[in-house]
């Protein structure tokens, strides 16, 4: 207690110059390693926002308290939250401050020559030492070389290193880590993603007012897609008759991408690719293709109206909006391909092909909220302020007649959910993958050791040394002896 | 016909299973009465009693254990054959054909390595995780033979899942052997190791294998991750999405990443080494239980 010990001043150069060290320590490395394996775990225990936002909202429903610390803590965001890149910035920072120099010191070292013979060689490891033989340092002069190791040549002694790959290949390992980084920051900030339904029979255009979801990265601007276009001509799916699995999705499409028009074909693994962009074929359902008239038969609407599926056998919800029946008119609709009773859900679709197709709808009347000025999604009416008007269900050709109009179920026709990614940072993070396969591989097998030998006129000593205690230097030691003496 | 190809796959299976009981009970049999000293062997060297081993009362027991274990692989290997064939693709379509794939491969690469060494003591350990591994399977993972859904119809399916069975098989070895160094070590400590463990390999040699099989393998779990990036991108429209499966390969691979650190770095070996190869192999067993089973997210098909 009654010492106190004074720290001596650091000024502020010294102190960030200690704050550097410990960051780029193997240590802290480590630790900053370990921590992002931890880091990461939450995010695949708790729903995230960007992948599954359904799941986040029902567990807001039900843990509302839990939810809102959760959120506090990034929990729902794991991956963007500011402590998980905390982590990974200095992981990264730590990588760089470590590596960066290693590469400087192992270029140097790889033009230098290896470092002279040890003055006592008994001491090394795998030491032997025999009687004089012919041309011994010329021997040794021609193994080494023909075994490509670098030397140093002093007078009566030869110091031979090699394997500097292993090094070599740590470095790029660690470099290519940084070239993954760059390429996903890249592809984040300069890229986009975007959603868009399309019915078969129309054509999708590449603009922003098409999509139904469309997010671009910090950096890139809206009015830069690609003009491309595509028509869906025919959409194919099979099922297995048994499960309702889904055997196969084609879609056959028109592409019209800078005068030229092709034929091409999409399938789940099988984008289609415009430059850095591609096209996917993410999901279907069905249209149904209504008439409505008024009560005067004039017609005020007609065309497909996708739905949205809601279970394996695309049993679709929906809605359909009229809002010029005077007045107003909405139906909210189901809609099943295969038609099945049963006494406990009422309508059930069997099956996803359209084998028994039938729409089924209650009609509301009223005001549709639509001129608000509000945004209202196209797949849900607000019946607040309307009223019921009446039930029904069509089969294809069928028009049921209500109060105040008609509604006919001309056809249905499938649609098909186009995914459309523009990722210019991919092919970075790729070669960034690859390269650091190879230097892993280079790494992790290359064998970093050195041999020596001295002549004198007690004999000729030879003696090896490996780093990392790597094996196999006893047999190359041996080999290297029994060619100096000319035995091979 | 197809169907017939998967009840033929199943009563090989259920052989196979009935092979690998009886390898585990030969097996056992012989850990049990291996090592029995002959009277009067053991001499003193100074201070220090040599015990005299005699392997010759089991090797019988012991070659019929290895008999039975390769009629097993046989057997087994003809039960995901036609498993294949009555599904018409790789039999890694879903959990239950990836259990019993792995469990193939894990015997299979026993086998194989036991040409070159005599790596018997290692026999009942590798016939009894057969055993569960195929018994869980065909009794909670078991669904009908199915086509393949769209999204696994790709040529990375093989590609992507052939390197994790390899790099899961390896690392799970890895930890046995590392489960083996913890054990053990606890007998050094105090004295000498009971007799039906003499035959395992030294400590060192344990420390060591553990590690050479991680740094052998590890490139090929970075390959297997890179491939399913490189699959993903095809089948989902990105190559990294942070869904659970992803997450926790990512894990795993920090995880065994971080080991290669410590040892080759900093210099870890011995007991801490052996715990962080344990850490590291069960977020690789964890993925594949955890994620399969209760998890959410695009790696979940056909029920399991």
């Amino acid at each position: 207690m009654s010492e106190q010990r004074e720290l001596p001043e650091l000024g502020f150069l010294a102190l960030s110059r200690f704050a550097w060290r410990q960051l780029t320590s193997m240590r802290t490395a480590l630790i900053l390693l370990l921590l992002m394996g931890i880091a990461a775990i939450p995010g695949s225990l708790i729903p995230q926002r960007p992948i599954n936002p359904m799941a986040v909202r029902d567990f807001y429903r039900s843990n509302p308290e839990l939810a809102r610390w959760y959120d506090r803590a990034s929990l729902f965001d794991v991956y963007a939250s500011p402590w998980f890149s905390a982590i990974y910035i200095l992981l990264f920072i730590s990588l760089i401050g470590c590596v960066l120099p290693r590469s400087v010191e192992h270029y140097k070292a790889m033009l230098a020559k290896p470092p002279a013979t040890p003055k006592n060689l008994t001491r090394l490891s795998h030491y032997q030492q025999f009687a004089n033989a012919d041309e011994a340092l010329n021997r040794a002069t021609q193994w080494f070389s023909k075994n490509r190791f670098r030397v140093r040549i002093e007078g009566n002694s030869i110091s031979a290193e090699k394997g500097y790959l292993r090094e070599s290949g740590n470095l790029l390992f660690h470099l290519s880590l940084i070239l993954v980084l760059v390429g996903v920051s890249f592809g984040s900030l300069f890229g986009m993603n975007g959603y868009a339904i399309v019915n078969v029979g129309e054509r999708f255009i590449n603009v922003p007012t098409t999509y139904d979801t469309l997010s671009f990265g910090k950096l890139k601007g809206d009015n830069s897609l690609q003009p491309f276009q595509i028509t869906v001509d025919k959409f194919d799916a099979k099922y297995d008759p048994k499960t309702s699995a889904p055997l196969d999705y084609t879609a056959w499409v028109t592409v019209e991408d800078e005068g030229k028009i092709s034929k091409k074909v999409v399938k789940v693994n099988q984008p289609l690719t415009f430059g850095s962009t591609r096209v996917y074929l993410q999901a279907n359902g069905y249209s149904p293709v209504v008439t409505v008239r008024d009560s005067y038969k004039n017609v005020v609407l007609q065309g497909p109206v996708p739905l949205l599926p809601q279970d394996g056998n695309l049993r679709s919800i929906g809605v359909i909006k009229v809002p010029d029946a005077d007045p107003a008119i909405g139906f909210v609709v189901s809609f099943v391909p295969t038609n099945a009773r049963t006494a406990s859900q009422g309508s059930i679709s069997i099956y996803p092909e359209l084998l028994d197709p039938k729409l089924l709808f209650s009609i509301w009347q009223g005001d549709l909220g639509l001129d608000s000025g509000i945004p209202t999604s196209v797949y849900k009416i607000d019946t607040k302020n309307m009223t019921q008007i009446g039930l029904g269900s069509v089969k294809p050709g069928d028009t049921f007649n209500y109060s105040s109009g008609s509604i006919t179920l001309e056809t249905v026709v499938p649609w098909v959910n186009l995914q459309v990614v523009q990722d210019p940072g991919k092919s970075y993070a790729l070669i960034g993958g690859i390269l650091a396969i190879a230097g892993l591989l280079t790494s992790l097998y290359g064998r970093r050791r050195r041999i020596w030998i001295r002549v004198s006129d007690s004999g000729v000593e030879v003696a090896g040394l490996a780093r990392n205690s790597a094996p196999g230097l006893e047999d190359e030691v041996k080999k290297f002896i029994s060619f100096v003496k000319g035995e091979k | 016909m197809l169907t017939t190809w998967a009840y033929i796959s199943n009563y090989f299976v259920y052989s196979a299973m009935a092979v690998f009981a009886l390898s585990f009970v030969a097996h056992a049999f012989e850990t049990a009465f291996a090592v029995r000293t002959p009277e009067n062997a053991d001499t003193t060297e100074g201070n220090l009693l040599v015990k005299t081993l005699d392997y010759k009362r089991t090797e019988k027991a012991a070659r019929i254990a290895t008999a039975l274990m390769i009629l097993a692989f046989v057997l087994l290997l003809a039960g995901v054959v036609a498993r294949g064939i009555s599904a018409e693709h790789v039999p890694w379509g879903n959990m239950y054909e990836f259990s019993i794939t792995g469990a193939l491969a894990f015997t299979g690469a026993y086998l194989v390595a036991l040409r070159k060494h005599d790596l018997r003591w290692l026999g009942l350990f590798i016939s009894i995780s057969a055993l569960l591994t195929l018994g869980t399977a065909i009794t909670l993972l078991y669904r009908d033979s199915a086509p393949l859904v769209p999204a696994l119809q790709s040529t990375w399916l093989v590609i992507h899942v052939v390197a994790a069975i390899i790099s899961g098989g390896v690392f799970l070895l890895a930890n046995v052997v590392a489960g083996a160094y913890l054990y053990l070590e606890r007998f050094e400590d105090k004295s000498a190791r009971p007799v039906w463990l003499q035959r395992v390999p030294s400590l060192e040699l344990l420390d060591q294998l553990s590690y050479r099989l991680v740094a052998f393998v590890f490139p090929l779990w970075t390959f297997s991750v890179i491939a399913g990036a490189i699959w993903a991108e095809a089948a989902w429209g990105r190559y990294w999405g942070w869904d659970p499966k992803e997450t926790w390969a990512f894990i795993t691979w920090v995880a065994y990443a971080a080991y290669l650190h410590a040892r080759v770095t900093v210099g870890w070996r011995g007991r801490r080494a052996a715990w962080l190869c344990i850490f590291a192999g069960s977020t690789f067993l964890f993925n594949y239980v955890y994620v399969n089973v209760w998890g959410t997210g695009k790696h979940t098909y056909s029920g399991l």
